[in-house]
């Protein structure tokens, strides 16, 4: 099966003062139709700057994508003209993000908001997209959508809003959805539906969907599949069983360990030390090397992604030498 | 009687009307809630976004005046407290903010930030205010050299250790963290958690802590205070409500929280509806309107507080 999106090579650089600092390096990552691929790791790991070279939707200075392809479609997308890619936006891919008031438009009514993109990209007569909108709303279980079509934005609970985002990034159905933490900022029991939503959606329409989240109780929920990001890096991919039945790499480990879960009683969390380093100060060798516990002299060798098991790769030579995962 | 008692606690808001006139809006944000914070204490109010956790932590120091119930602490009415009292009282009550940013003065350095509550509260020569903030940053593991350094200095965890460091200085004997965590990255998260886990252990400290995560609060809590629409809708020891809830808000809160376990997914997500608006509270139990065991009863009757078990209480129909 060829994948939907297949992302090689990827180096995305900022300039910070005088230089170019790379925000993610080298990176592969590959999403199959009817698939979910979770992107989990700590704060300015690189998963937003990912989905955003994705997009091309990185800043017009001070950024640049200096290596690697985006393969869309048979296409690059870091060689399109800004004219193609718009076309491609919120059309064949799209995004939702975390916060849906920043990205809604507080002074149109929902249901224009999801008209807009079926009257640009798809030629729909009004009327035709007022009902698509309203079937829309339908399908992602706004309740009385003939009525809640006509609201605004601020008469939605927040968990609506984040529902009429998904309408809308559906609307044109999109063969590869972006979703950047769109859970994050909801309660529980409204995550829970929202989760279960883009299971559905994905399965019902045959989507690829890149989920990004920090949190690894949403990746072990929704993922097919996960990639584990540390530093603008991957440190290890697997299937989600794989990596929650047998994790290789320390920080996969780690990240398991630091979370306080509700189904078990933990006496002490094991917190990682030290923080994520900025851009600017990434080690050479191994990234994780100065947080962790396994270090040995290899790591001042910069480690490459290797397999340590079916379909289960890992960039760390300690752990994949000593046959971890076998 | 040492610790916190707090008794039929109850806060409204009044939005809108006043000088601009238009209708107003009683929002409902507290009702009726009592429970207790005993010396060492840790306990956990928890419940979605809106449901009245900051009110109430905020109504137990007063930062927000309570409209009805009693809060008493050491044995003295809060509520009740002069001037004088509550300027005694607020040393030994401190409050832990959520976003550590926000919450410093941005034009302070730490030690400013840190001196501050002690002269507030006339403690000590300034010899001996030096002496006690230089002692409290390895206690929340900062070293020296952050005293003379301005907040956006630092990373938000160690915002947030600054934000304890200052909670702390004065010894308190309560502390109010209302989602001390819950703006950090899990491991991140974990540091704070093993810090505040330690800083139990060294010092006799209670806490009365919100957090709308049911791990952190089943790592932290003793006890848990499960909140719906400004009611105490459930209270007990923690790893008996969260392996065993008994109100159908607990379970669904329980269920909706994910594991970081593939095998035991949600299995269906249901559509529960919306939570009302506490401007608009439902009749009868608040949550009748999402609960899959409603009766009759339910929409006209608000159930009353019951024990169904030492320690545990439940304000639901079904038992
Ligand atoms: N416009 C920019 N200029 C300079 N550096 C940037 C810019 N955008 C992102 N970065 C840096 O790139 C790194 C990766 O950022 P990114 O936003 O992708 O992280 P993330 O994994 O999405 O984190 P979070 O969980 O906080 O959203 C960070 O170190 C960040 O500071
Ligand atoms: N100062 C205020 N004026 C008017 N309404 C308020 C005020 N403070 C809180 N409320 C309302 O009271 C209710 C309870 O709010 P509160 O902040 O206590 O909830 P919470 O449980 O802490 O929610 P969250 O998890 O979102 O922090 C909400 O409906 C809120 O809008
Ligand atoms: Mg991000
Ligand atoms: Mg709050």
């Amino acid at each position: 099966m060829t994948p939907v999106l297949d992302i090689k090579g990827l180096t995305t650089e900022f300039r910070v003062k005088n230089g170019w600092h790379a925000a993610v390096r080298g990176i592969d990552l590959s999403v199959n139709a009817n698939e979910t691929l979770a992107v989990v790791g700590e704060s300015g790991s690189g998963k937003s700057v990912t989905a955003l070279s994705t997009l091309r939707l990185l800043p017009q200075t001070g950024a640049r994508i200096s290596r690697g392809e985006v393969g869309f479609g048979g296409r690059d997308l870091t060689k399109l003209s800004e004219r193609e890619m718009s076309r491609i936006r919120g059309n064949d891919i799209a995004m939702i993000f975390q916060e849906p008031m920043t990205s809604l438009n507080p002074t149109m009514t929902v249901g224009d908001q999801i008209a807009e993109g079926l009257l640009i990209h798809r030629g729909m007569s009004r009327t035709e997209a007022a009902k698509e909108a309203r079937r829309l709303l339908d399908e992602v279980r706004v309740p009385d959508p003939a009525r809640r079509v006509n609201d605004y934005p601020h008469q939605f609970s927040g968990g609506m809003r984040q529902r009429a985002m998904i309408a809308i990034a559906l609307a044109c159905r999109p063969k590869l959805l972006l979703a950047d933490e769109p859970t994050t900022a909801l309660d529980v029991t409204v995550q829970a539906q929202v989760l279960s939503l883009l299971d559905d959606l994905k399965r019902d329409r045959g989507m690829a969907i890149v989920f990004i989240t920090h949190n690894l109780g949403v990746v072990a929920q929704i993922a097919d599949r996960v990639a584990v990001m540390y530093a603008g890096e991957i440190v290890e991919t697997a299937t989600c069983d794989t990596l929650f039945a047998d994790p290789v790499h320390p920080y996969t480990e780690a990240l398991l360990k630091a979370m306080p879960r509700v189904d078990r009683k933990a006496e002490s969390l094991e917190p990682i030390p030290g923080s994520v380093p900025s851009i600017s100060a990434r080690p050479a060798g191994c990234v994780y090397a100065p947080r962790c516990n396994y270090v040995q002299p290899s790591c001042a060798a910069h480690p490459s992604l290797v397999p340590v098991g079916g379909n289960h790769e890992a960039r760390c030579p300690v752990r994949a030498d000593k046959g971890e995962a076998a | 009687m040492n610790g916190l008692q707090v008794r039929g606690l109850k806060k409204h808001f009044i939005l809108g009307g006043g000088f601009l006139g238009g209708k107003t809006s009683r929002v409902r944000a507290v009702e009726n809630m009592s429970f207790d914070v005993p010396e060492g204490a840790s306990v956990g109010l928890v419940g979605e976004s809106g449901c009245g956790k900051s009110t109430v932590s905020r109504a137990v120091l007063r930062l927000v005046e309570p409209d009805e119930g009693t809060v008493t602490f050491n044995g003295t009415d809060v509520r009740a407290a002069s001037p004088a009292q509550m300027r005694k009282l607020r040393q030994k009550m401190q409050f832990i903010f959520q976003d550590p940013y926000s919450s410093l003065n941005t034009r302070r350095t730490i030690r400013q930030t840190l001196e501050e509550p002690l002269k507030v509260h006339r403690m000590g020569s300034p010899a001996e205010r030096r002496e006690r903030v230089e002692a409290i940053l390895p206690e929340v593991g900062l070293p020296q050299e952050a005293l003379d350094r301005y907040p956006h200095e630092f990373s938000g965890g160690q915002r947030q250790r600054i934000g304890i460091a200052r909670a702390l200085v004065l010894e308190p004997e309560l502390v109010v963290a209302d989602e001390p965590v819950s703006a950090l990255d899990v491991s991140v998260q974990a540091q704070i958690l093993r810090l505040l886990d330690d800083l139990r252990q060294r010092r006799t400290l209670s806490f009365l802590f919100v957090s709308h995560d049911l791990g952190v609060i089943r790592h932290f809590c003793d006890v848990t205070c499960v909140m719906y629409l400004g009611h105490l809708i459930e209270y007990g020891p923690t790893e008996e409500i969260l392996d065993d809830p008994a109100h159908p808000y607990t379970m669904l809160l329980r269920e909706s929280s994910p594991v970081p376990d593939p095998t035991s997914r949600i299995a269906n997500a249901k559509m529960t509806g919306e939570i009302p608006s506490p401007a608009n509270p439902p009749t009868g139990c608040p949550f009748h309107t999402r609960c899959p065991r409603a009766t009759p009863e339910c929409k006209e009757v608000m159930p009353k507080m019951k024990e169904i078990a030492p320690g545990r209480q439940v304000a639901c129909h079904l038992y």
